[in-house]
């Protein structure tokens, strides 16, 4: 017996363009819908890695102008060892070296009770400068202690503007002052070659673990 | 001959309101579970010498009622057509019709000069807080009208159709002052009123927004 396949135009719905069949809100008939706007491109998960990279083009990284806005959501990333956090970018080439000029502050409250300040943090910040930026100070290596966060990269495929990112990172300090730090980092890399690749990692020594989803964000 | 088409009671799936149809995780079956991710895109509004964008409830596609508990705001080359002007935004109560609905805000900054000077994080006293006043809120100091600068950040509008409670917003934005300085500006608030809020102006403090894209997401 010949199998019977039906195709778009054979359900009870209007076909729209790139969305996705559905029951309509009293499930009693058919509906389109829409996808997300915020779409999920790339999960990699750190093992005693030395960097965590996303670059456009590979491992299906999608890091170009198929997005506005670009976000990184950084979940339990633990170092080998008791390190800052950084984060840079690339600008052509294979290194990541893009010019920077950027702000850094942070809260910060230990477990005793001590600290409770918040305050820019001068020397931790960048003008006009290819080093690796910190996000995040010591995280330290007790097994329960880990960083997490966000960063957000702005139109990073333009030509005409330089690219503005924000980080926002909260984490467990060392283990012999455990608390909280909660970094906040802004600036942008100040070219208008175009971004093509992020790149984590500590100071020295490895991100032992650590998840980092990249999302693309729709503006259609 | 009447085309026949398939029901949403054709398909071998229990019916569930507003839920996508997918293939289970076998893929040996279908389901009803998918659903469409939770950042919802709404509208885009591009700026080509504008002197403000607005959004209006019912407006051009624009939905800003109960539909959402959360709005996004995303801006990404946000650039004035003069310089040193502030970035700024107001609500409605009248769907567009004025605005001017009194608020109460906080704002601070850091930022930091190309030149590795003036790094400081500090509130923002004067005109860029508001006090029960009905005059537009700055989201920026200064920025920079230069070729490749622009703003870019985040602004969260909660429950604006609440009858009952208060509109709070917070606002995260990457900016460059109009002297080369980094600066993240991060603002708070709320429009002090139990009205809906049903419509949403930017601008520059005077004259135009000269290009840039805002879009408009609710969260579900």
């Amino acid at each position: 017996m010949a199998l019977t396949k039906f195709n778009y135009n054979s359900f009870d719905v209007t076909p729209v363009a790139s969305t996705t069949m559905a029951f309509n809100s009293g499930a009693n008939g058919l509906t389109t819908m829409s996808a997300g706007a915020m779409t999920l491109i790339k999960t990699v998960t750190a093992s005693s890695d030395s960097s965590i990279t996303l670059v456009n083009g590979t491992d299906d990284v999608v890091l170009d102008s198929t997005y506005p806005i670009y976000k990184v959501e950084m979940i339990n990333v633990h170092p080998s060892s008791e390190q800052k956090f950084y984060v840079n970018f690339r600008d052509g080439g294979s290194a990541y070296d893009a010019t920077k000029t950027t702000t850094q502050y942070r809260a910060y409250h230990f477990e005793g009770g001590t600290g409770g300040a918040v305050g820019y943090q001068d020397g931790l910040d960048l003008a006009q400068s290819t080093a690796d930026q910190m996000i995040g100070q010591e995280i330290a290596t007790d097994n329960d202690a880990s960083g997490s966060g966000e960063l957000w990269l702005f139109n990073p495929s333009s030509t005409t503007f330089v690219k503005h990112f924000m980080a926002h990172f909260s984490h467990h300090y060392t283990n012999a002052a455990p608390g909280c730090i909660d970094n906040w980092t802004a600036g942008y890399c100040n070219t208008t070659t175009a971004i093509d690749g992020i790149q984590f990692k500590f100071a020295s020594g490895n991100i032992d673990a650590g998840t980092f989803k990249l999302y693309g964000i729709k503006d259609s | 001959m009447a085309l026949s088409k398939l029901t949403y009671n054709s398909l071998n799936v229990t019916a569930a309101a507003s839920k996508g149809i997918g293939f289970d995780s076998d893929p040996d079956a279908l389901q009803a579970d998918y659903v469409a991710g939770s950042m919802v895109f709404i509208k885009k509004l591009t700026a080509s010498s504008d002197g403000t964008l607005d959004f209006v409830d019912g407006s051009s596609d624009v939905v800003l009622d109960d539909t959402y508990k959360e709005y996004i705001f995303t801006f990404k080359d946000i650039h004035p057509s003069n310089d040193s002007k502030n970035f700024q935004f107001q609500g409605s109560t009248d769907t567009g019709s004025s605005y001017g609905v009194t608020m109460t805000s906080t704002s601070f900054q850091a930022f930091h000069s190309e030149a590795g000077t003036d790094p400081l994080l500090a509130f923002r006293a004067g005109a860029s807080v508001l006090h029960q006043e009905t005059s537009f809120k700055s989201l920026t100091q200064e920025s920079s009208a230069d070729a490749d600068h622009a703003v870019h950040g985040t602004l969260h509008l909660f429950n604006p159709s609440s009858t009952t409670f208060v509109k709070h917003w917070i606002c995260r934005l990457s900016n460059t002052f109009n002297i080369n300085y980094a600066n993240e500006f991060y603002s708070a608030g709320y429009f002090n009123t139990t009205s809906a809020i049903d419509a949403i102006q930017f601008k520059f403090s005077a004259n135009d927004i000269d290009a840039g894209d805002i879009c408009l997401y609710g969260i579900n």
